[in-house]
């Protein structure tokens, strides 16, 4: 596996050079009337580690529970490695799950919880105990395995779900929130350990997640979900940088938001008339002059100074609000025409006199910065 | 501050003074008369100290004790008593355990009704149910004639006065006792453990077998005490539906206290009944301190 290169290297999305793993093809599940999943279609590649991104209630949670096999899709199907699995009950699937609440066994011993999938598929006794060794040493838990799971803390209990979940080497391993009843610390240095795991195992993994921070940094790519629906797909940095949404632009990361309405879409200039006056953009084709759109600016994207700005885009504003947030600042920017602004800057060293409260400001980002979005 | 200690006692008090007076109390009185002599007198039997010039005299008399050893039957009767109240605690929890897994796995709305049916039984008397069974069992009662008319038989069962009849009556008395402890566990199982067996490889039946019986096992050890523990006394079953040769100690004590009117000698059973009761006590309270834990 070692020379192999892993998914986030190949890339196999961006050009069709490889067959997908688990290809998801138009499913819709309905609870009554409602569409939990609603004719969501996706390609997922082997070794990728796959994030599915949303608020609650946006249907991430029951897609995963259709690839497990613990709902039945009304329509669409899932084919992983090839084979359809519709009609194929949630014990014969390739595919194990780790579960929010862990669901691990409370009478049993962490031994026996994490033997439990090899001692069912019938695996000798002496065999079971050996790989059941060896995956709680991957998961760092050795000297726990005669442990009941009560007895052990909650990042404890994490890694035991996951050696479980790992022990039959699943082809696709499905994740529902595996950080979600961590505390923070905790959570940042187990999503690193999940990445080295999931790499020296070369298991494909789906990942549930309200968290973005998490899937930033988890993911080789997200599918964002909303009301049942795919929104985007893409790497986390395509994510980031060119949302194709508001709903995206607003859910990952923060963003300030201007509603206005083309002035001039030519070839070499685009400009958008926002509340706050023109906005410069980079030209994009397929606009119409007055079409009514966003424009979505990154708050570390915008400078912030004391004296005028030369860049594409000037605004000034008055300092209602300042976060000191150690390794950066966070001022919220009055403007003019009543909309207030999001602008994190870096602090320096021993910085002397800094921007604060009720100051008047000169704010300024380039063309580039504003992403414009037409949904 | 103190007057909330003060309650708090009080609240504490209540049960304490309860327990004393209507258990403590008789139970006394019970071993106090378990270790007098019979007398034909009003009461029947010696008193246990007398004043004797000015001081105490005690007759402390264990010979009733020693009697129930010489007599083998009421060794029989402890024995055939402990026989019948563990078949019929195991044929409960075989009816039972079905029965509380449905009403756990219903839906809710459906689920109240199911454990109203369960407790309906309960509003009218539990005498006259049992009577109700004896026009059910009898030899020309209801259920032979509905076998007799369908020509499942060609004569009538004799039912009613077996040990058969009076395991018919404990576990149709007995069974919500089973129901409601066993629903209680039952209900609180989490599903995603079975989804998680199931995820595993576990099939339904292997999944039931290695997850959901276990953890239930604290609800199973619960509703078996309520059945064993109480049907081990049962006087009333065994006397209406059972025949001459269903031998259980209540009946015994029965006959001892009013035919015999040996009140020494049936306090002493009532005694060692007490004393073979605490065993399956004291199993029922580890399963629930263990049970505690999880």
């Amino acid at each position: 596996m070692a020379e192999e290169l892993s998914a986030c290297e190949r890339r196999p999305w961006v050009e069709a050079t490889e067959k997908p793993f688990v290809r998801i093809k138009g499913i819709t599940k309905m609870f009554g009337d409602l569409a939990a999943v609603d004719d969501v279609s996706l390609d997922i590649y082997r070794g990728e580690l796959f994030c599915l991104l949303g608020g609650s209630g946006c249907g991430k949670s029951t897609l995963l529970r259709m690839l497990a096999g613990f709902e039945t899709q009304t329509s669409g199907a899932i084919e992983i490695d090839g084979q359809d699995m519709t009609g194929v009950a949630a014990n014969l699937r390739p595919t194990n799950m780790m579960f929010q609440s862990y669901a691990l066994f409370p009478h049993m011993s962490v031994e026996k919880n994490v033997a439990y999938g090899l001692l069912r598929e019938g695996v000798s006794k002496g065999e079971a105990m050996q790989r059941t060794k060896d995956m709680l040493s991957l998961v760092k838990l050795d000297g726990f395995a005669s442990r009941k799971p009560h007895q052990l803390s909650g990042g404890q209990q994490q890694r035991v779900a996951l050696a479980r979940s790992l022990i039959k080497q699943p082809k696709l391993l499905l994740l529902d929130e595996p950080l979600g009843a961590l505390d923070k610390k905790l959570r940042e240095e187990t999503q690193f350990e999940l990445i080295r795991i999931q790499e020296d195992l070369g298991v494909t993994f789906i990942v549930v997640t309200h968290d973005q921070e998490e899937a930033m940094t988890l993911s080789t790519r997200i599918g964002v979900m909303d009301a049942g629906g795919i929104v985007q797909v893409g790497e986390p940095r395509e994510i980031y940088e060119t949302p194709n949404s508001k709903y995206v632009a607003d859910f990952i990361g923060s963003v300030n938001i201007f509603d206005g309405e083309v002035d001039v879409a030519a070839p070499d200039l685009m400009r958008v008339n926002s509340t706050e006056g023109p906005i410069i953009c980079e030209p994009m084709a397929g606009l119409n002059a007055k079409q009514k759109l966003h424009i979505a600016v990154r708050p570390e994207r915008i400078q912030l100074s004391r004296t005028p700005i030369e860049a594409t885009n000037t605004m000034q504003g008055m300092v209602t609000e300042v976060a000191y947030m150690g390794n950066l600042s966070v001022y919220r920017v009055q403007l003019a025409g009543g909309q207030c602004l999001k602008v994190t800057a870096a602090n320096g060293l021993h910085e002397e006199n800094p921007i604060t409260w009720d100051e008047a400001v000169h704010i300024g980002w380039s063309a580039a910065a504003s992403t414009v979005l037409v949904k | 501050m103190r007057q909330s200690k003060l309650a708090r006692r009080f609240v504490i008090a209540v049960p304490n003074i309860w327990l004393i007076l209507f258990f403590m109390v008789p139970f006394l009185v019970v071993l106090k008369i378990s270790l007098a002599e019979p007398r034909i007198a009003i009461p029947p039997y010696s008193p246990l100290w007398d004043w004797v010039d000015g001081s105490i005299k005690f007759n402390i008399n264990f010979e009733n004790y020693a009697y129930m050893w010489e007599d083998t039957l009421y060794i029989n009767a402890y024995l055939s008593s402990i026989k019948i109240a563990a078949t019929s605690t195991l044929l409960t929890l075989l009816v039972g355990y079905p029965m509380a897994y449905t009403i756990a796995r219903a839906p809710e709305p459906r689920r109240s009704i199911l454990l109203l049916l369960v407790v309906l039984p309960f509003w009218t008397s539990f005498l006259l149910r049992v009577y109700a069974w004896i026009g059910i069992l009898k030899t020309k009662g209801i259920l032979n004639a509905v076998l007799l008319w369908s020509g499942i038989i060609d004569e009538p069962l004799i039912i009613l006065q077996t040990d058969i009849a009076v395991y018919i009556g404990i576990v149709y008395t007995y069974l919500p006792f089973l129901i409601l402890p066993l629903y209680a566990n039952l209900v609180k199982l989490d599903d995603t453990l079975l989804e998680a067996s199931r995820d595993l490889g576990a099939s339904r039946i292997s999944s039931f077998f290695r997850i959901t019986l276990p953890l239930s096992m604290p609800g199973i050890i619960a509703g078996s005490m309520l059945v064993f523990i109480p049907v081990l006394g049962e006087y009333v079953i065994p006397a209406l539906l059972g025949g001459p040769d269903t031998l259980m100690i209540g009946k015994v004590l029965w006959n001892e206290y009013f035919s015999n009117r040996d009140w020494p000698v049936a306090s002493a059973v009532a005694i060692v009944m007490l004393i073979i009761m605490l065993i399956p006590i004291m199993i029922l309270r580890r399963a629930q301190t263990k049970g505690a834990e999880i």
